[in-house]
């Protein structure tokens, strides 16, 4: 259906294009603004109220009392289905999704990561 | 002549998905067509019973991969419409949104993959490139590509802003200027129309009668769409045709989803026009309370069907999904009955199947024996360790040999 003419244009055309594709390891790939990513968790705002520990689709996201209304939180990254829903549900803005992506480790104990007021983020492993 | 048995699947090449089909053959003829389910049950409709509802929007969403929205928007409406909610404007015209736009991208994935299975890649490569500007909307307003997690029960999570309209309406003239070409190629490119006319043929009648449904039951003249028969959403304030053909063949069902396409960009546009101000969400109580409900909603597969039944708890006590493939399914036996082998693939991904979407149950038969029953899990084990016995495998033994290897 295509005219020659037309296929010659076209063809043309396609070699001057950039590239269709994105050199992504190379270039930094940038996430929409609404991007649910990596969650991490402010524990100056935590109130222990758990509501995040009893939305969570995915049994991800553990709050431990460490002391006088001071509260930690331990998300399993592998768990996780980074559907923001904690974020959702907590009334105190403790938790945020941020727009990190590039989650992978070779050490699976990695992705357990603890966030404490003292330590800050913490990994095991 | 001798007929052959083939088995196709579970595993093969040619599928996406696990499936079984059995096709026998005389020759190149395909005499009987069976297909066998299961090999993608995941137990979710129990998995809900065990979660709250909150939590069962996710795991609802990820039923499917493609058509994602669909399940998660059909379980909410269920759910709102037990506890008596009164769900705002706005959040229902973004539901109908991400809906329309959903249903861009499966159509287009579709036609793709349609040209694939006869030879035509240059199809699969056009429109796949043209999907991406959709994804690229779907990931600005949502914040991801699949699974858009864009619904919660009472509302939607997330406000579509005004320069994310304007974006929205210049890719959807991208788009019909695409889909354009692609009515000109389907209606004009020979080699196209001589490949897919005639091929799995499935009458009005049969379509009827098989209860066909979706682009599979309009490209044989059944003139349904729940959009328009049981408006949901904000479908009833917008106007748009239902695409119906009466070719009865996986060409007429390539006409259908082309002229689909353009009527979902006019919904879009009307959409967009129309959105109101207002609240996002409404609140539901965490209890909903004792009653049930059917939920019917118009995926790009066809009707999608949830039964919610609660019992006055955070939990639900039933779930049930009928997605559209499970529907859809019986109608390719009588579609490749007498046709040729080499027709199976196109014929097969013309209902455009999803078997993730389709195992919802699977039954355990008795060898040797028709009767059914339901065994427990005591049973079912207990059954497992006489069957491999039977068979002479002893897992006793084979623990005591691991236990000394490893030692």
């Amino acid at each position: 259906m295509i005219r020659p003419g037309k296929m010659l244009k076209q063809v043309l055309e396609s070699v001057f294009k950039k590239p269709a594709t994105t050199e992504y390891p190379l270039v930094k790939a940038r996430m929409p603004d609404n991007f649910r990513g990596k969650i991490v968790f402010h524990p100056e705002r935590c109130i222990g109220c758990r509501l995040c520990m009893k939305d969570c689709p995915s049994g991800a996201i553990e709050i431990r009392k460490v002391g006088e209304k001071k509260f930690e939180c331990e998300i399993d990254l592998g768990k996780c289905i980074y559907c923001a829903q904690c974020v959702d549900s907590c009334l105190k803005k403790a938790l945020e999704a941020t727009r990190e992506f590039e989650l992978a480790v070779l050490d699976r104990k990695k992705l357990k990561v603890t966030y404490n007021a003292e330590t800050g983020e913490v990994s095991k492993g | 002549m001798h007929k052959v048995v083939i088995p196709i699947g579970p595993q093969h090449p040619a599928l996406k998905e696990p499936e079984s089909f059995s096709v026998t053959l005389s020759g190149e003829k395909i005499m009987k067509f069976s297909a066998r389910l299961g090999y993608n049950h995941r137990g979710i409709e129990k998995a809900c019973e065990e979660r709250t509802y909150i939590q069962d929007v996710y795991l609802t969403e990820r039923i499917c991969g493609i058509c994602s929205h669909s399940h998660s928007t059909c379980f909410v409406q269920a759910v709102e419409e037990i506890a008596g909610a009164d769900i705002p404007k706005r959040a229902l015209y973004i539901r109908t949104l991400v809906g329309e736009l959903e249903r861009i991208h499966s159509h287009l994935l579709w036609l793709g993959v349609a040209g694939h299975e006869v030879g035509f890649d240059t199809l699969l490569m056009y429109t796949w490139r043209d999907r991406e500007v959709v994804m690229d909307i779907l990931a600005m307003l949502t914040g991801n590509r699949v699974n858009y997690g864009i619904n919660t029960i009472g509302g939607v999570r997330r406000d579509v802003t005004a320069e994310q309209g304007k974006a929205i309406l210049k890719a959807m003239d991208t788009l019909e200027e695409r889909t354009n070409y692609y009515i000109q190629i389907a209606t004009k490119e020979t080699t196209l129309i001589q490949r897919l006319s005639g091929v799995g043929l499935l009458s009005n009648k049969d379509a009827l009668k098989l209860g066909a449904v979706g682009p599979t039951a309009r490209a044989s003249g059944v003139d349904r769409d729940v959009r328009r028969d049981d408006p949901y959403a904000a479908y009833a304030e917008v106007k748009f045709k239902v695409i119906t053909d009466n070719h009865n063949d996986v060409y007429g069902r390539t006409l259908v989803r082309v002229g689909e396409l353009l009527e979902t960009y006019k919904i879009i546009r009307q959409i967009i026009k129309k959105m109101p101000e207002g609240p996002l969400t409404v609140k539901v109580p965490r209890k909903i309370p004792a009653g049930e409900a059917v939920s019917r909603y118009e995926a790009p597969r066809g009707e999608d069907m949830h039964y919610v039944k609660s019992n006055g708890t955070e939990k639900p006590d039933r779930v049930k999904v009928r997605a559209p493939t499970l529907a859809n399914i019986q109608t390719v036996a009588k579609m490749l009955e007498d046709r040729q082998l080499a027709d199976l693939p196109i014929v097969i991904a013309a209902i455009d199947p999803c078997f993730s979407c389709t195992d919802r149950l699977t039954g355990i038969r008795h060898a040797g024996k028709r009767s059914k029953s339901v065994l427990k899990w005591e049973e079912l084990h207990a059954y497992s360790i006489r069957h491999y016995r039977e068979h002479g495998i002893d897992f006793a033994e084979l623990n005591k040999k691991m236990r000394k290897a490893l030692k």
